[in-house]
This record gives C-alpha cells, sequence and structure tokens, in this order.
C-alpha cells in the first residue's frame, strides 16, 4: 500500500477551467455584471460581485429522450396504505411523477437556470470596462519620473539566497569536483572499513602490516582532499539576476468639471456624481499613470478634492467661464499641453448667464479644444428639457462641435441612461480595434 | 487498540491497513488491485468531483462549469463532499479527506480500498470494458496530445471538437456489438505514428512526392465507407473518427480520446447498485470484526454504525425517495440479504432461492454475485421478497392518457414478482439509453449523414437539444446530416430534424 499526503500539492487546479468559462460566456458574464452595476450604487461596483449568468451559454447538449405519452411502471419505496387497484391523484407540479425521466434528463442538459460566478473586483472592473478606453491617447513624452520594472536578465555569481539558480550552481559544482578529482566519500568507507578490519585482527602479518600502512597513507590523503575540494564552493555559486528596465509611459490628466449650481436640482447633481464616479473608477482601474483634478463651480470655481467633489453640497448662480479659466489655468500650469494627454469631462444642466456665453465660446475656441485631447460635455436635464428645448450651453457648444471632433456632447435623463453614456463617449475606435 | 478518540496520524492509518488487511484477505477473502491511499483537502476534493474523480484530465470549460457549480453548491451549504472517492485503477487509487476522524478513515479505507477495489477487479463488466492498469498512463497521454493541439491549432480549434465529441459522447459506445477491451497501451503507440506521419504531412513544401510509407498510412486512414459497409452503426463517434470526409487527423484522435475516455466509464452506472452494496457491506463487516477483535473501540464502532445508518438510509415515496433508490440502501439491505439466505433461510428463501439458500457459503455466495453480474440481473436474480417488504415497495402504473397514477403492485404474493421485474428493468441499461444508429450515407452524392432514433411514439428526442446536438454533429461530419424518429415496432416516422 503506498500512502500519499497530497494536501500541500499545488491548488487551483481548476484555475485555467474556471477562466474558459470565463471566455466563453464572456458575453453573457459581461452583461450580467453591467446589470449588476446598473442595479448597485456605482460606488460599490465590484465589490460583492456574485453574478449569474444563464446556463443556456454553457449548456452542453447531447441526444436524450423526453416522455410526453405512453405507459410505464415504476417502483417506489415506503408504501404505507396503497392497496393493488388505488388510484392517485398526479402529483401536483405538472407531469410531476409522470415525466420523471424526462425532467432528469433536462435537468442533466439544461434543467439549472443560471449559474452564479463570483469574480474577483479586478474580473469585473476588466469585463465591465472592457473595450472602452480613453480616446487618442498619445504618447506625447515618456515622463521623466519613469516607472521601472523588473525583468530577468541572465545569470550572476552573487545575489540573495532567494535567487539562487539551484540546478546551474549543483551542475557547475559536480563538474568542478569531477574535474578536481575529488574522491567519493564510498571510497573512503571502504578503505575505512578495511583499515578498521586490519586493526582488529592482531598479530599482523608483514604483508599485512604493510597493507595497513598504505591503507592509512591513503586514508589521510582522501581525507585531505575531500576536506579541500568542497561540496559546493562559493564559485560554483549562480544566481539568477534581474535588471530593471525603464518602462515607458504616457501621461495624462483628466478634469473633472462639475456645475453646483442653485440650478442644478439634488437629482441632477445626483446623476452627474454618478457619472464622474464611473469616470474615476474606469479611470483608476485602466491608467496608473493618470492625474485627475475635480473642479467644481457655480458662480466661482475651485478646485476640490475627491471627498468633497463627491460628498460636499455647495450652490450658488451660474458663470460657467470661471471654471474654463480656472481649469485653463491649472492646465497651464502643472500639465504643459506638449507634454500632457489632456482630457475635459464636463457636467452641467445647461443653464449660463447670457453674457457669459460669448466668453465661453472665446476661452474653448481659443484656448481649451486645441490643447485637449478629448472633451466630453454631458448635459443633465430631468423633465422640462423637452420644453426648454436646447440650453444656452448646449447651443454654444453644438456650434463648436461640428467643427471639432473631439468635442463629444450627449444628454443623460436618468440613471439607466448613465452607462450607455459613458460607454458611447468612451467606446474603443473601431478602426483602432481593427488595427490591433 | 489500534487509536481512541478522533485524531489521526500517518501511523494510525497504515496500522489500521494492515488490520483491515488481515480481516479482507483472510477472512472475507477479497482479491484486490495494489491500493494508493491519497490524503486531500475539501477543495482538492471538489477538484476530484470536478474530473469524475479521474486524477489526470484535459483542460475543458465544461470542467470549470463542473467546478464552478460544485463549489457553489459546497459554499452555500446545499452539498456535503463524500468521505472518499476511489478510481478504477491499478494501483487503485483512494482519496480520503483530510477531515475524516479515525473511525472513518478505518471505516473509508475499508469500503473503497477493499469493497470497491475487490468489485473493480473482479465484476466481468469492469473486466471486460475497462483496463484498469493503463487507464492512468492513457489519461496522462490523452491530457499531453490535447495540450500539444491546442498550442498547435490553437484553443478555440481543439475546443471546438471537444465540445462536439462531448455531445455526442453518449454514442460512443458499441452497445450491441459487445464490448471490446481496449489496449490503451497500444492507442498511445497508435497515436505517435500518427503524429510522425503528420510531421511528415507538414514538410510538404520539401517533398512533392509521396513515399510508400506515407501512401501506405493514407490508405489505411481512409477506409472507404461509401459502399455502406458496416452500416448501420451506432457507434457515432467511432464513425466519424473513422469516415468523417474533413476531419484532420489531429481531429480524428481527439474524437477517439473523447470516445475511449466514455467506453471507459461507460460501465459504471450499470453496476453502480451492486458496487455500493458491496463497498458498504464489506465495510461494515470489517468494521464489526475490527471491533470484535478488540482493535476499536466502542465509541468508534457506535460512530461506524451511526454514519452506515446514515449512509443506508432510504427515503418513502413521500419524502422524495424513488423511483430512483439510494443505491446505498438497496444495494447493502441486499448483500445482507443474500448473505442471511445463505445462513438462515426460511421456508419462503428456499422456495425462491433454491440455489443458494442454506449452502452456508455466504462468501463464497456474495464473491459469485460481484463477479457475474450487474445491477439490472443482479436484481432479477436476487432481490427478496423479504427486502421488498422490508422497503415497502409497491408498484405504479403511468399512464399519461389517463388523469390518475395506478398502483398495480405491492408487496404481496401476487406483487413480488411483478416490482422485482421492474425495478430490474429500471436499471436495464438497454432501455434507458436512446437507440441511435447511422443507417446510411453517400459518399460520392450529396454526402448527407443519416441518423434514425428508434423509439415509441411519445418517447421523442429534446427538440432543442437534438438541434443542437445535430449541428454539433454536421460540423464533425463536415456536410449536412438528417436524423429521422421512427416507431420501432411500426416503422412509421415520428418525427426529424435536418441540418444542412
Amino acid at each position: 500500500m503506498e500512502l500519499i499526503d497530497r494536501r500541500p500539492n499545488p491548488h487551483g487546479k481548476n484555475t485555467e477551467n474556471r477562466q474558459r468559462v470565463l471566455t466563453r460566456a464572456r458575453q453573457a458574464i459581461q452583461d450580467a455584471v453591467r446589470n449588476a452595476a446598473a442595479q448597485g450604487r456605482i460606488r460599490e461596483i465590484g465589490k460583492d460581485s456574485a453574478v449569474s449568468i444563464p446556463a443556456d451559454v454553457l449548456h452542453e447538449p447531447s441526444f436524450h429522450r423526453q416522455i410526453t405519452a405512453g405507459r410505464r411502471h415504476f417502483v417506489l419505496p415506503g408504501n404505507r396504505e396503497f392497496v393493488k387497484g388505488d388510484r392517485l391523484r398526479r402529483p401536483p407540479g405538472g407531469a410531476g411523477e409522470g415525466s420523471g425521466e424526462g425532467n432528469s434528463a433536462s435537468e442533466e442538459g439544461g434543467g439549472q437556470d443560471s449559474y452564479r460566478f463570483v469574480l474577483s473586483r479586478d474580473e469585473f472592473l476588466d469585463l465591465f470596462f472592457d473595450d472602452l478606453e480613453l480616446p487618442d491617447l498619445v504618447k506625447r513624452e515618456i515622463a521623466a519620473t519613469t516607472s521601472r520594472a523588473t525583468s530577468r536578465a541572465g545569470l550572476t555569481s552573487d545575489g540573495s539566497p532567494s535567487q539562487i539558480d539551484l540546478g546551474r550552481t549543483m551542475r557547475r559544482s559536480m563538474g568542478r569536483r569531477i574535474g578536481l578529482k575529488r574522491p567519493k566519500p564510498a571510497e573512503l568507507i571502504a578503505i575505512e572499513e578495511e583499515i578498521d578490519g586490519l586493526e582488529a585482527c592482531r598479530p599482523l602479518s608483514d604483508r599485512q602490516f604493510l597493507r595497513l600502512q598504505t591503507l592509512r597513507e591513503a586514508r589521510d590523503h582522501l581525507r585531505q582532499r575531500l576536506a579541500r575540494i568542497p561540496w559546493v564552493d562559493p564559485v560554483d555559486l549562480r544566481f539568477r539576476r534581474f535588471t530593471p528596465v525603464p518602462k515607458p509611459t504616457t501621461q495624462a490628466v483628466i478634469f473633472c468639471v462639475m456645475d453646483v449650481s442653485g440650478s442644478m436640482t439634488e437629482k441632477m447633481k445626483e446623476l452627474g456624481k454618478q457619472f464622474f464616479l464611473l469616470l474615476h473608477v474606469f479611470l483608476e482601474k485602466r491608467y496608473e499613470k493618470l492625474e485627475i483634478v475635480f473642479i467644481r463651480h457655480a458662480e466661482t470655481a475651485e478646485e476640490v478634492d475627491e471627498d468633497k467633489f463627491f460628498t460636499d453640497t455647495r450652490t450658488g448662480g451660474t458663470v460657467v467661464s470661471t471654471a474654463l479659466e480656472l481649469m485653463h489655468g491649472i492646465q497651464a500650469e502643472r500639465f504643459p499641453a506638449d507634454r500632457w494627454n489632456i482630457y475635459v469631462a464636463q457636467i452641467s444642466d445647461g443653464d449660463n448667464i447670457a453674457s457669459d456665453m460669448t466668453r465661453v465660446n472665446r476661452l474653448m475656441v481659443e484656448q481649451i479644444l486645441p490643447v485637449v485631447q478629448y472633451f466630453a460635455y454631458v448635459e443633465v436635464s430631468i423633465g422640462g428639457s423637452v420644453l426648454r428645448g436646447e440650453t444656452d450651453l448646449w447651443k454654444g457648444y453644438k456650434s463648436l462641435a461640428d467643427a471639432t471632433p473631439h468635442l463629444a456632447m450627449r444628454r443623460i435623463e436618468d440613471r439607466r441612461e448613465i452607462f450607455p453614456v459613458f460607454r458611447e463617449l468612451f467606446a474603443r475606435k473601431a478602426q483602432e480595434r481593427a488595427g490591433g | 487498540m489500534l487509536y481512541t478518540g478522533t485524531d489521526w496520524t500517518f501511523a494510525t492509518l497504515r496500522d489500521c491497513y494492515g488490520e483491515i488487511d488481515r480481516i479482507a484477505s483472510e477472512e472475507l477473502r477479497l482479491d484486490t488491485y495494489p491500493n494508493r491511499i491519497e490524503l486531500i483537502t475539501s477543495e482538492q476534493m471538489l477538484d476530484v468531483y470536478t474530473s469524475h474523480g479521474m486524477p489526470i484530465s484535459y483542460p475543458h470549460w465544461s470542467a470549470g462549469k463542473r467546478f464552478v457549480s460544485h463549489e457553489n453548491a459546497y459554499r452555500k451549504g446545499l452539498m456535503g463532499l463524500a468521505y472518499e472517492v476511489v478510481i478504477n485503477s491499478s494501483p487503485c487509487i483512494s482519496y480520503l479527506m483530510e477531515e475524516n476522524t479515525a473511525t472513518m478513515q478505518a471505516l473509508v479505507i475499508a469500503h473503497a480500498a477493499f469493497g470497491h477495489n475487490h468489485f473493480f477487479k473482479n465484476n466481468r463488466l469492469f473486466r471486460e470494458w475497462t483496463d484498469a492498469t493503463q487507464i492512468l498512463d492513457y489519461l496522462e497521454f490523452a491530457r499531453g496530445y490535447v495540450a500539444r493541439c491546442e498550442e498547435r491549432y490553437g484553443v478555440r480549434a481543439v475546443e471546438r471538437v471537444l465540445d462536439a465529441a462531448h455531445a455526442l459522447q453518449n454514442q460512443g459506445v458499441d452497445r450491441h456489438t459487445g464490448s471490446k477491451r481496449l489496449d490503451l497501451r497500444q492507442e498511445q503507440e497508435r497515436a505517435r505514428e500518427r503524429r510522425a506521419y503528420e510531421d511528415e504531412q507538414f514538410n510538404d513544401l520539401w517533398r512533392t512526392l509521396p513515399d510508400e510509407k506515407t501512401a501506405d498510412l493514407r490508405k489505411g486512414e481512409d477506409a472507404d465507407p461509401s459502399t455502406g459497409q458496416g452500416l448501420p452503426e451506432e457507434n457515432i463517434l467511432y464513425f466519424l473518427e473513422k469516415n468523417a470526409p474533413r476531419l484532420a487527423n489531429w481531429e480524428r484522435e481527439i474524437i477517439r480520446i473523447v470516445r475511449l475516455i466514455a467506453q471507459y466509464f461507460y460501465p459504471q452506472p450499470q453496476a453502480k447498485l451492486m458496487n455500493e452494496g458491496c463497498a458498504t457491506w464489506v465495510h461494515n463487516r470489517i468494521m464489526h470484526r475490527l471491533h470484535e477483535k478488540g482493535l476499536i473501540d466502542d465509541a468508534a464502532i457506535m460512530e461506524t454504525i451511526h454514519s452506515t445508518t446514515n449512509v443506508i438510509t432510504q427515503r418513502g415515496f413521500e419524502e422524495g425517495g424513488g423511483p430512483n433508490f439510494n443505491p446505498y440502501a438497496l444495494g447493502f439491505a441486499m448483500m445482507t440479504d443474500i448473505a442471511r439466505v445463505c445462513t438462515e433461510p426460511t421456508e419462503e428463501d428456499r422456495l425462491w432461492f433454491p440455489g443458494h439458500a442454506g449452502n452456508d457459503d455466504p462468501i463464497g455466495t456474495l464473491h459469485h454475485a460481484w463477479s457475474e453480474y450487474r445491477d439490472e440481473s443482479f436484481v432479477q436474480q436476487f432481490l427478496s421478497p423479504k427486502v421488498i417488504r422490508d422497503f415497502r415497495l409497491f408498484r405504479i402504473e403511468d399512464d399519461l392518457s389517463q388523469p390518475f397514477l395506478l398502483v398495480d403492485a405491492i408487496h404481496d404474493e401476487q406483487g413480488y414478482r411483478e416490482i422485482r421485474r421492474s425495478v430490474s428493468a429500471s436499471y436495464d441499461p438497454g432501455l434507458q439509453s436512446e437507440e441511435i444508429e447511422i443507417v446510411g450515407v453517400d459518399l460520392t452524392g450529396d454526402r448527407i449523414l443519416r441518423l434514425e432514433h428508434r423509439t415509441r411514439p411519445g418517447q421523442l428526442l429534446h427538440p432543442t437539444d437534438a438541434r443542437l446536438t445535430l449541428d454539433h454533429l454536421s460540423a464533425l461530419w463536415g456536410y449536412g446530416v438528417i436524423i429521422k424518429e421512427v416507431d420501432a415496432s411500426t416503422g412509421a416516422e415520428l418525427g426529424s430534424y435536418a441540418k444542412a
């Protein structure tokens, strides 16, 4: 009998198969992920991410019968009161026992409604944001503070013990031992045994005595050599070498501009915040090297931190140009256009003081649009938008958007629209996808 | 005393094994493959479930799907894990869960490493259909082959063939023409030759004339079915492997792998009742003998009785038991009953079982039953009126044209034989599986593959699944496929599906 302890064996034998399920059911899982995200709060995206996918995606078909008519016999245990000739009502639940075989067959086939998958946050977000990206991210300049990654680079003769390359070390050690004719321990043992044997029998004949002498000399010689030529010598040691390699990264900054003026109702602000949260999660997940600047404005604009941006409330009148000016100021000061990819996402209800529009237009045309890669304007309008028609800001931007394709405009009226609009704005371009 | 309390060590397991082995070979005269016992964690047990107990399996998404559903069920507490899983191989591998108590380890060693092991080695069905000494090597080969194909032809391409072959794996066995015990070692040799041939094919750019050797090989590969020889053929996978016109050699080999593994699993469900009955009876007997010999204490025997009782409980029909019986319950009851009939027969037993009633050789009689029967014939031969009474069996006639069910036999003089016949029939693989055959193909004409499902009205194929499976079949065949459903008794056509 062999008794083997398999418990320390590597775990996760089925990780690869699980991954294959994800690949196979990618579309379905993606839909499930997006549904889950739409139902939950966006801030909690990916935290408790169990999704159910319909079983038919993973259905394994086979030829099997379905029993719909005919006469069958089956035997059941546990009779207490029935005698031959009793008639029983068919158990409830449609065919019930009647199509027992059919049921079990379809259970094998696809009776189960759905599979529940627990995804890691990374897997979840990957699927959630799959095929989205920041448009036209060009490598303007490799950042001065390039990040470094380590990569394998051959071998070295010194290093930390954890990086020792045992195979090569032992190979070299063996080569050296053979080359230097290090005696084998077995030889020494054989000689020692013979000496012991001779020493045990007394008196010794001359021949034996001579033999003993030679043996003793040989033994000393062997011991000396054994001690002099070590099993593993420092010269044998080989370590895996790692070398840091500069990793080029592109720098990007995204300005989140939100109108918090009095005309924005709480609900509109909520929509706006949801949109930015989504943007935030997306950017955090996809781009390591990315600055985010939060700007909110009423009649004046200010730069705030993330927490304040998403939680603090403030109201006032509306002067959009202040926000644009501030944005442009920050950009000029901290993010020079020749070295940074610049993106802007602006959310507003479209209200602006009429006198401010010319200023907004001039700022956009002269200062902002020339330097930014992409400007996404999202207008929130809850009810009444039909009555009001196009807002001041919408009209103003519209005239610009026709000439500049990298100014994109969308409207959101309801929570449900956030994600579709978001996807439209950040969908990977078709030709890019085709090009790889 | 082998151990006290619940904790076990590897030394305990060895001691237990030694004593169990002594009882098994000296008293029960069990004849087993060499044993290999492996200790695993619950997570590893889930892996074992996923691969149907096979220690090695090729990667495929269906395994991931099984794993996820098992994992979910286990996490939610819907499913407990088995104490052990045992594999029909030589050496016979038993997986033991680390959570088991010392008593449970002893019990499952007796159950799996001796009970099941003896059954695997001696039952005719397993002897004829499977080759326990080579299966492990073959699985290793299969995994390696699939992996190499994935490297060379891409995961998608391999998956396509595997999906299709899996859909047809129930049609991958020669049920009617009888079993062919596979020589799996020869299988690997064959694959090697085939691969060498492929490698040569790969160099076609440099070699314009086929040399004699490859020409011969090619002749061997393309057996000509155009004359309709060998039809009808129930083994669809075999037919595709040999005759599908458009498959590459590696695709044929993958179909073959699926087919051979399906064949390996083929006997298992046909002897499940007996297999579990045998193993449970053996472990019960051995544990009691250990107790009688003073090797385990009273607490241990109580735990054994408790756990065995749990396993052999048959729920009544009102509690969801039946029409599929708990194989442990019915199996154990029948084995115990056979032993009883041998030693303490009643008048009734002498009437029903003149062959072995009172022969005073329970071990010999059981050995005979274990080796020569499968579930269907075993029930037909050995289900006694006493067991029918104990289980309070009754038979129901279910006529779907009637609004009610009719009780047409109960556990009385008139009913015993009726009930026994029906229970036996419920284990008949011939009645459980679909009778589907390839009946014709015109290789020189439209190349449409024609199949026939011989059945009865009201027992047609599940339509959605039939269409999907047909898609897979046609993907392998490369041309159109038609399946007709015909009434086996009248020959009338009941339905058909076609895939152009």
